[in-house]
């Protein structure tokens, strides 16, 4: 006897259906799972028979053939315990298998027959809405994450003989959980607020004009002087994630197992440690796990003390910049993580980290650029904004905060909004992501603003490419200011946002 | 970027034919020697004044019978041809031409090789070559004031005499080069090497406009005791020395020494006194060095008060709310205060900031803090 049950592998981040097949035949007992399992599959099968006779169901002692199609696919991990024991329990005559036609199930078991939590639910219930499966079965715990697609009737359960009565209509699958409030409502938990910074106007308005315009900001300071409170403030004056959004990163973080429940309405913020390595911060591994730029992807990736991370994860991070996803090839089959993320770094300015401060640093002017040549090229190359980060003075720590969230996030919010009217048509979403082509037709400059960008271009303060950012730092500015143009002012700002150039001893008065 | 001079027959026998066999000859053997002469390089002037079988005797040790017959046998024409090969040409000291402050040397070099052309180097030697020198690992301070100085005195049309080595040294050759003025690298190698190999372009730039000069043979490499040696021939080729900034142990100060004892002025740029590079400038200064404040002082001190003026630095004029910001930089006040000095909101005050950037007024240093420019 034959049974089929649908269930679905997380290949990166996205889900593959897998079709279990479960075949019982007269033979000695035994019980092979074959379709490019991993150790984890492997072992299910002394979980699948402990559960199933803990559960109060027969385990056949005949000859069981089991395979996980297509099996070209490598499966990894105990997702698909609880497919393969209703595949059993079916092939057995013990559940009715035409009931388990247009139902997916996800899940680890125990021995005792309970459904464990497992991650990735998420991506398991959109591939079921997208194979036009319409019920999940999946671990109570995940239930609402499931319930997050529409168009599924989802059955969270805690064990295998729950399980069962769903599949033979003894409970209904739609009893158990409902779309929660957290679903329809896009409201940002309260996060770290502006209003908690004292002074730092420049770094703030920097922090603002990344945030319209989806730039990547580098800043630069000594230690001590909030650079860190700065960037994680960034989320903060983010426009909301949009329900798509949403389900991407709950999707993603729920593949990571780093995610707790319900659907995620803040922007993610992923602040990796320096020490890591360039798997870790792209993704890899034998089985590839998304890296924390995938992490990150519709939210905020902040890399502290950028010059201590290893060169070679640093520049691992070019394709995830440019292409806004990442490839990853493992065993002939390519896999792409999504990673549209915004870069905020923050570094020391020279070796000793005081320059600027007083007479406190002892750096030559050769140090400081071997320090800024650790920094890798194609990186900073991709930050529009830069920006020195100086202690607050004790005036500027007894005065009231220079803005907060709410507001910033309303102006960043307009901002946007001019951006979208112009920008439609085009595949940049903001300013930031404009290629040269889009930047020449789309940025106008008044005479005025026109004539201070060849200035500084001919004293050699611009490279051509610091030229392009320049320009789209500007348009940002001005949308910020509502000019229809580009006026001079917005230039200037932008100029004196700029990263510096090589060598500016070639700037001659 | 050649100015034809290259491409003109030049007036004279040919470039080469300025050297006697016998001044070929101890530059050739001062190659030879390299390595042999590190352990005596705090006498290295003294050491080079000796005559070529002495100096053998007294440094070559185990080497010297076989140096000794290498040096009789040495061919002129072959040294010539080397030298011609890499485009280098040479003056020895027999030449009544020979730039005649070199003179003053206890030791002129016997044979100056050149690249750019030997009668272009002539004619910047004739007028009065101002040494800018000071440390490699200098200050933006330090970079910026060596670049606007090499600048200014090349702006008046004087030749900058510098050792291309990095920090001061490269910004003033390059500020030299901004003004389209002229300048003269004296090299520890032969030269027609690259040194320090990061210098490339600006090795090329020179060539191009200005000389470049070593005593030692073509492809000669450096030793340590060919810096305190070159330090010596820029003294001697510079009517004044100036140096920027320089620690206690520079070569700089090396540079300075050989001047004082030629008796010709020293001039110094004061910086701050907690700063470790203008440890030297500053000794120089309380010894009786010329205060440097820019190169208007540097042409006083030459020619005599106001008689030659440095073009001034054209910066355009500021109106009156820029007037204030630079002021309050100017102070040393933190961008922040500085803007707040001025009254300016943040946005105005970031775009005020690039605007007396653009103007030259001021620099951005690492930090974000902004500096007024020398």
């Amino acid at each position: 006897m034959l049974a089929r049950v649908s269930t679905f592998a997380i290949d990166g981040v996205d889900p593959r259906h897998v079709s279990v097949e479960v075949d019982i035949r007269a033979g000695l007992p035994s019980f092979t799972i074959v379709g490019l399992g991993d150790a984890a599959v492997r072992e299910s099968r002394d979980r699948i028979r402990a559960a199933i006779l803990n559960s109060g169901f027969k385990f056949p002692e005949r000859r069981i053939t089991a395979n996980l199609a297509p099996a070209f696919l490598r499966k990894a991990g105990p997702g698909f315990d609880a497919a393969l024991a209703l595949a059993i329990l079916a092939a057995s005559r013990q559940v009715p298998s035409d009931a388990l036609e247009s139902c997916a199930v996800f899940g680890e078991l125990s021995l005792g027959g309970e459904l464990r939590d497992s991650p990735g639910v998420l991506a398991v219930a959109e591939g079921a809405h997208r194979a036009g499966l319409d019920s999940l079965i999946v671990p109570r715990e995940r239930a609402r994450e499931a319930a997050l697609i529409d168009g599924l009737r989802v059955a969270g359960v805690a064990s295998l003989q729950m399980a069962a009565d769903v599949v033979t209509g003894k409970a209904s699958a739609e009893a158990m959980p409902s779309t929660g409030p957290a679903s329809s409502q896009m409201t940002s938990a309260p996060g770290p607020d502006l209003a908690d910074v004292r002074g730092q106007t420049t770094a703030l308005l920097a922090l603002e004009i990344a945030a319209a315009g989806g730039h990547n900001l580098l800043l630069e300071g000594a230690p001590g002087t909030g650079k860190t409170m700065v960037a994680r403030r960034l989320p903060s004056i983010l426009p909301a994630m949009n329900r798509a959004e949403a389900i991407e990163v709950t999707r993603i973080h729920s593949v990571a197992g780093i995610h707790a429940d319900g659907l995620i309405t803040t922007r993610p913020f992923r602040a990796p440690h320096h020490t890591i390595s360039s798997a870790g911060l792209v993704g890899g591994g034998v089985t590839p796990r998304p890296g924390e730029v995938t992490l990150a992807h519709h939210g905020v990736l902040f890399l502290d003390e950028l010059s201590e991370f290893q060169r070679t994860s640093l520049e691992a991070l070019r394709q995830p910049l440019e292409d806004g996803a990442v490839t990853i090839v493992r065993a002939q089959r390519a896999l792409r993580f999504p990673t549209r993320f915004m870069l905020i770094a923050a570094t020391n300015p020279c070796p000793c980290g005081y320059a600027g401060v007083e007479d406190r640093c002892s750096c030559g002017e050769m140090d400081i650029r071997r320090y800024r040549r650790r920094l890798s090229g194609p990186l900073l190359d991709r930050m529009d904004l830069l920006v020195g980060v100086q202690r607050p003075t004790e005036g500027e720590l007894r005065a009231p905060p220079v803005t907060d969230s709410a507001a910033a996030l309303h102006r960043v919010a307009e901002a946007r909004s001019r951006q979208r009217r112009r920008l439609k048509g085009t595949a940049a979403r903001c300013n930031g992501e404009m290629d040269a082509r889009a930047v020449r037709r789309l940025v106008h400059l008044d005479p005025d603003a026109a004539e201070a960008l060849s200035r500084a271009y001919a004293v050699g303060a611009l490279s051509p490419r610091g030229r392009h950012r320049v320009l789209r730092v500007a348009r940002t500015i001005a949308d910020l200011e509502a000019h229809e143009r580009v006026t001079q002012s917005d230039v200037l700002t932008a100029l004196s946002l700029r990263q510096r150039a090589g060598d500016e001893t070639a700037l001659a008065a | 970027m050649n100015r034809g001079d290259d491409n003109v027959p030049a007036p004279h026998p040919p470039a080469s034919a300025r050297s006697c066999d016998r001044c070929l000859a101890h530059a050739w053997l001062l190659g030879e020697l390299g390595g042999h002469l590190e352990a005596a390089r705090g006498r290295i002037a003294q050491l080079l004044a000796i005559d070529d079988h002495e100096l053998i005797t007294a440094t070559a040790h185990n080497r010297a019978p076989e140096l000794r017959r290498a040096l009789a046998g040495f061919d002129p024409a072959a040294a010539r041809e080397r030298s011609e090969a890499v485009r280098l040409e040479s003056i020895c000291r027999c030449d009544p031409d020979y730039p005649r402050r070199l003179r003053a040397l206890e030791a002129p070099p016997a044979v100056l090789h050149v690249a750019g052309g030997l009668d272009r180097f002539l004619m910047l030697t004739a007028d009065e070559p101002v040494a800018i020198v000071g440390a490699r690992r200098a200050s933006p301070y330090g970079i910026d004031v060596a670049h606007s100085l090499g600048r200014g005195l090349a702006g008046a049309g004087l030749a900058v005499v510098s050792g291309m080595a990095l920090g001061i040294d490269s910004a003033a050759h390059d500020g030299a080069i901004a003004a389209r003025g002229a300048t003269i690298a004296v090299l520890p190698c032969g030269a027609d090497m690259v040194y320090p190999q990061r210098k490339r372009r600006l090795h090329e730039q020179i060539q191009a406009t200005g000389s470049l000069v070593s005593e030692l043979p073509p492809g000669a490499r450096a030793w340590r005791w060919t810096f305190p040696a070159r330090n010596r021939v820029i003294a001697g080729l510079a009517a004044m020395t100036i140096v920027v900034e320089a620690g206690e142990r520079s070569g700089a100060l090396l540079t300075s020494g050989f001047a004082r004892s030629l008796g010709r002025p020293i001039g110094a740029v004061p910086g701050r006194i907690t700063s470790p590079q203008s440890h030297g400038p500053n000794a120089l200064l309380a010894g009786g060095a010329y205060v440097v404040r820019g190169p208007q002082d540097v042409l006083d001190h030459l020619f005599g008060a106001g008689v030659r003026r440095s073009p001034a630095g054209r910066k355009p004029d500021l109106p009156p709310e820029l007037r204030v910001l630079l002021a309050a930089i100017a102070d040393g006040y933190g961008t922040a205060v500085a803007l707040e000095r001025a009254g300016l909101a943040p946005q105005q005050g970031l775009a005020a900031l690039a605007s007396l950037e653009l103007a030259g007024y001021v620099r951005r240093e690492a930090g974000g803090r902004f500096v007024v420019r020398a």
